[in-house]
């Protein structure tokens, strides 16, 4: 049977985040805990999380975890890596045996910096570099997987239901400013564990509920900028689309999002502000490709921030509410009221319109 | 009339400075292409060798080239004059409608080529040197002449291959040319001469030769024997 | 008759009881078949004139007429057919090229009938175009490669010339002179409501036509006929046409006798003289002298108009268009080996160029290779039949498609596939005062109009199918795409994978 990437499968979700705007760190297990209640948005073929803020004694370096099938190919892709890069840290990632889990390969952590050499010859900067590298490895070395690459965050996935997967991985004893969770339901089985969600390229990273359908245009244009969809996901594509948006063409995440989810032609065409006309028609001209079709929720994550995203004609559900400094998002009310049972605001972001939470600076 | 140092600048900021001058001189040019190209009226001089496609589409107004001047000149010009006091690249006047080319050297290969003319335009090209092989190939109208001041063979080979209007001139009795069988060349007479005599005058005018001395040696006239000469050669299917 | 003789392909069959001998069939028909015995005063009809134009038939008012493929016992056999044997026939006779008219009539593979759509079913919901907005805005141009930012850190939003269309069809290039100032006008006019372009040819464009330039595209073609500066900044966009579908290779050639009245002056060439078209421009004869002429446009148009390369579908067309997306070209259009044409030698037509589907998936993944898909924008000609068409020619890669013989079936085309007599009976593909009179520009423009009308409906429907609400998300999406009875190779080539896959 083929395995995901080398076939395309379809899925819907449950979805959830949590984040301080004051920078305070909050246990993994708050958004594992909150997918309890979204069971059913789940078919425990996949769950994952992503904590920003995880790492904060090795903020200056990237944290790669990493799958591997076998010792051998770690390996070899260890030796790969010393070309290029210093390695400060290398070890297992911590994990926790439950019945529920099962089949895992090795799993895997390198905090790593780029050589300054190596940079100074290839001509790339830090972040090109890396992402380069995570390419080159998901497309070119088999049985081994890059699932997260940014600095001072981490993502942790599996094949099982998404509150397993938090207690595999004892998410509890990670504390973050920042968390998203997934919680996935695909249509066929997988066959391993990259598909799981979040997916995440340098610090994004992505969790998404819905199947779009304008999945092969933005497959077929991000490729064209060395990306590699190994996994045939939507959310792998999104997450690249939002590192080249934001990373490479220098958008704002609400430029990013007007891409993404741009506003009807109708609607723009009937904007009285000139200059947020004139930017609208600018972005849907120079990134025709970019536009997302088909339902869609999305959870960005980025060192700083949340944002939180609906397809333009609102396909899929999606809630925010708030206590205090903290912001909770979630496919649906109950898994925030987990989260914070006096969660107040509790709203529904429009289509297309963006949500943008940030921690104030110089807290993350 | 001013002068402007085009060295190290671009067509595009060329052609920019030049929209709505008068006239001006361009010093230090080298390769840059596209030098006039759409203009309407004024006049240029040029100084070093201008770009590929020298006044293509000019419209008007006269582009003087002190020395030789590259392929494609006056491509699809309209009207206007181009003057260039040294030699020219291949396909100079290439479909030109009308205006006029005067070059004192020598012409590259198709010159001239789908020459046509409409009305009043009947653009014409004086070479006074001689000129390349294809020389009026598929012209549909205006006027060639080759002065071949120089002496020696006035053009190259396959002159006027596909030749169904206008008429070329070429100084010299053609003796050794073969020219296709949808022409014919005869030798000039006196109303021939007289026909584009103020093209010649002006020529000579301009680079400083004696009128005289030029029309006393014969000339060949050559013009197509037909309009349609392709009109035979298919069948409906 | 004798040893040339050809019996006629159809017959003209009366039925005399249904007949009124009004003599309507005699006055239709520019071909001279339909007379009225002198001595009998009953019509007559010389089927060897007929083309099966179908004039005779649509005006007779009792239907009394119809035209039948002639039933004579067919010449040859299965290596040598009838039409091959009376071609050489009239090639003995006359010593003649074989001259055709409209597309090939071979039956070559059409990919898009065998290419499936998607649509979506449960894991993704269907979007109705009735109720829902679904967008068709498509633009053509340039598009820069990195966003640039003023100052003040707002974005820099001034782009390279674009042209917008309110869905992604254009009508393609047609000459007047090949079809007649109605249609012509017809074109302009349907463009002009429906928010499209169309494309003048590279017969000039006529004067009063001038008032459509916001919905024509300019043509320069290797004869330069009619073109000038205020004709080159007369339309929306610029197209250098390198080749024709129909004709990869050679250039065209008006006859004389097409070359009258307006014809004339709007192609600035004298009455009845020849306009040919040299097989290449003369000023390109290479790559590097494409960006010449590319750029040498934009100087004269100063950068405000995008410029078009139209290129026919040939083997090497991966390469080729990838060399026009870096010669300044905003907009690369491919004509494939189906297209029509006014007229052009058979053997050319039927045996020259490659199918338009294989070219643009070809052209739209190799852009996409070297990275530069996204500078140029893709058109694809050459017998786009119905919205399904257009919308599979999307998924494949393409902006937008060009139509031609659809739009002049609109119009009243019989495909009779005699435009080169210039007799055409229905007023398109003439210059005869009488003929061009039948063509009601009025009618004209609402038919073209209906059926880019009907065509939107139709793609809004496949789109919303598909559960994709606007044109941009289609663009390149193969997956929405399934072959149907394809070899691997050329599954591979389209890109896409068979059904049931």
């Amino acid at each position: 049977m083929e395995i995901e990437g080398q076939v395309r499968i379809p899925s819907g979700c449950a979805i959830a985040a949590a984040i301080s705007r004051e920078g305070c760190g909050m246990p993994g297990s708050i958004v594992s805990e909150a997918m309890r209640p979204m069971h059913e948005r789940s078919n425990g073929l996949g769950g994952g999380f992503a904590g920003y803020g995880i790492y904060p004694e090795y903020r200056d370096f990237y944290a790669l975890h990493m799958f591997f099938d076998c010792r051998d190919t770690r390996k070899t892709c260890e030796a790969f890596l010393k070309e290029s890069f210093e390695l400060v840290q290398s070890e297992l990632i911590p994990t926790r045996k439950i019945p529920s889990i099962t089949g895992e390969p090795i799993i895997w952590r390198y905090f790593v910096s780029p050589l300054p050499s190596v940079l100074k010859s290839l001509q790339l900067d830090e972040k090109e570099f890396v992402a380069r590298t995570v390419m080159r490895i998901n497309a070119g070395m088999d049985g081994a997987f890059v699932f997260s690459s940014g600095k001072n965050m981490g993502a942790f996935k599996a094949v099982g239901y998404p509150e397993d997967v938090g207690e595999f991985y004892c998410l509890e004893e990670y504390s973050g400013y920042a968390w998203t969770a997934h919680g996935r339901y695909p249509t066929n089985t997988p066959g391993w564990w990259g598909g799981a969600h979040p997916f995440t390229l340098l610090d994004w990273s992505v969790v998404h509920n819905g199947e779009i359908s304008s999945y092969d245009a933005n497959r077929r244009y991000m490729e064209m900028f060395g990306y590699k969809c190994t996994l045939q996901t939507d959310t792998e594509v999104i997450t690249y689309m939002m590192d080249y948006l934001l990373r490479v063409q220098g958008l704002t995440l609400e430029e990013a999002a007007s891409v993404i989810a741009a506003p009807f032609w109708s609607t723009i065409d009937c904007k009285t502000d000139t200059a947020d006309r004139e930017k609208h028609v600018f972005l849907r001209k120079m990134f025709p490709s970019l536009l997302v079709t088909g339902p869609f929720s999305i959870v960005l994550g980025f060192t700083g921030g949340l944002m939180a995203l609906n397809d333009r004609l609102k396909l899929r559900s999606m809630v925010v509410g708030e206590k205090d400094d903290r912001v909770f998002i979630a496919s649906e009310e109950a898994a925030i009221r987990v989260m914070e049972p006096d969660a107040e605001n509790i709203w529904a972001p429009a289509g297309g319109q963006p949500v943008i939470i940030r921690v104030k600076e110089g807290a993350y | 009339m001013e002068t402007i140092n085009i060295e190290g600048l671009g067509y595009r900021e060329i052609n920019e400075k030049l929209r709505g001058t008068p006239g001006c001189r361009l010093a230090g040019c080298r390769g840059q292409r596209f030098i006039g190209a759409g203009m309407g009226h004024g006049a240029l001089i040029i100084d070093g060798v201008p770009g590929n496609a020298l006044g293509a589409y000019l419209n008007g107004g006269s582009i003087t080239v002190m020395g030789n001047a590259q392929d494609a000149v006056g491509d699809t010009m309209n009207a206007g004059e181009i003057i260039v006091h040294g030699s020219i690249g291949d396909a100079a006047g290439y479909a030109m409608r009308g205006g006029r080319i005067l070059v004192k050297g020598d012409a590259g290969y198709r010159a001239g080529i789908h020459m046509k003319a409409y009305e009043d335009k009947v653009p014409a090209m004086v070479i006074g040197g001689s000129a390349g092989s294809f020389l009026g190939e598929y012209q549909a109208g205006g006027i060639i002449i080759v002065l071949a001041i120089s002496g020696g063979r006035p053009v190259g080979n396959f002159p006027c291959t596909g030749m169904h209007g206008g008429k070329m001139l070429i100084r010299g009795d053609c003796g050794d040319i073969v020219f296709p069988d949808q022409v014919t060349a005869r030798p000039a007479e006196k109303g021939d001469l007289e026909a584009v005599s103020e093209h010649i005058r002006d020529f000579c005018e301009t680079f400083g030769y004696s009128m005289d001395e030029i029309l006393k040696s014969p000339f060949t006239i050559i013009t197509p024997d037909s309009k349609n000469p392709y009109k035979q050669m298919y069948v409906m299917n | 008759m004798g040893i040339d003789f050809i019996y006629p392909e159809y017959e003209v069959r009366r039925d005399p009881i249904r007949c009124i001998n009004c003599n309507a069939c005699v006055k239709q028909c520019s071909h001279g078949v339909h007379q009225t015995d002198e001595k009998s005063g009953g019509l007559m009809a010389d089927d060897s004139k007929c083309v099966n134009c179908q004039r005779c038939v649509s005006f007779c008012p009792t239907r009394a007429i119809k035209i039948v493929k002639s039933d004579c016992a067919p010449l040859g056999n299965m290596n040598w057919r009838q039409r091959t044997v009376h071609e050489i026939y009239k090639q003995a006779g006359t010593g003649g090229v074989l001259l055709s008219s409209m597309g090939s009539p071979k039956d070559m593979p059409v990919y898009w009938d065998r290419l499936l759509l998607n649509a979506s079913q449960v894991t993704n919901p269907p979007i109705d175009p009735l109720r829902e907005p679904m967008e068709t805005r498509v633009f053509l141009g340039q598009r820069p490669e990195r966003v640039q930012r003023k100052p003040d850190g707002s974005l820099d939003t001034s782009l390279p010339p674009m042209v917008e269309l309110s869905m992604p069809v254009m009508f393609s290039a047609m000459s007047y002179g090949s079809i007649s100032y109605n249609a012509h006008e017809a074109l302009a006019r349907a463009s002009e409501e429906l928010g499209i372009l169309y494309n003048t040819g590279e017969g000039g464009l006529h004067e009063d036509l001038y008032r459509y330039g916001a919905n024509t595209i300019v043509q320069v073609a290797s004869g330069r006929f009619g073109v000038h500066e205020r004709y080159l900044n007369a339309g929306a966009a610029i197209e250098i046409k390198m080749g024709q579908g129909a004709k990869p290779g050679i250039g065209g050639h008006l006859p004389g006798t097409k070359i009258v009245g307006d014809v004339s002056r709007t192609r600035m060439i004298p009455e009845g003289s020849d306009a040919i078209s040299p097989a290449p421009h003369h000023d390109i004869y290479s790559i590097e002298d494409l960006r010449q002429l590319v750029l040498s446009i934009k100087e004269v148009t100063e950068y405000k108009k995008p410029v078009i390369v139209k290129v026919a579908a040939v083997h090497n067309i991966a390469a080729i268009a990838s060399g026009i997306a870096r010669s300044g070209a905003d907009i690369i259009a491919i004509d494939g080996f189906r297209g029509g044409t006014g007229a052009a030698p058979t053997r050319i037509r039927d045996n020259v160029g490659i199918p338009i589907e294989l070219a643009l998936a070809a052209v739209d993944q190799r852009l996409r290779d070297e990275g530069i898909r996204g500078r140029v924008t893709l058109v694809a000609g050459g017998s786009i039949r119905s919205a399904a068409d257009v919308v599979k020619a999307v998924a494949l890669g393409a902006d937008a498609c060009y139509i031609a013989t659809a739009a002049m079936l609109s119009m009243g085309c019989h495909l009779c596939h005699t435009c080169q007599t210039g007799r055409c009976a229905w007023g398109i593909a003439t210059q005869d005062p009488e003929l061009v009179k039948r063509l009601d520009p009025d009618m004209a423009a609402k038919r073209l109009v209906n059926l880019m009308t009907a065509w939107r409906h139709e793609i809004k429907e496949l789109m919303g199918g598909m559960g994709i609400n606007s044109v941009e998300a289609l663009k390149g999406n193969r997956l929405m795409l399934r072959g149907i009875g394809l070899t691997q190779k050329e599954l591979d080539i389209l890109g896409v994978k068979h059904a049931g896959e």
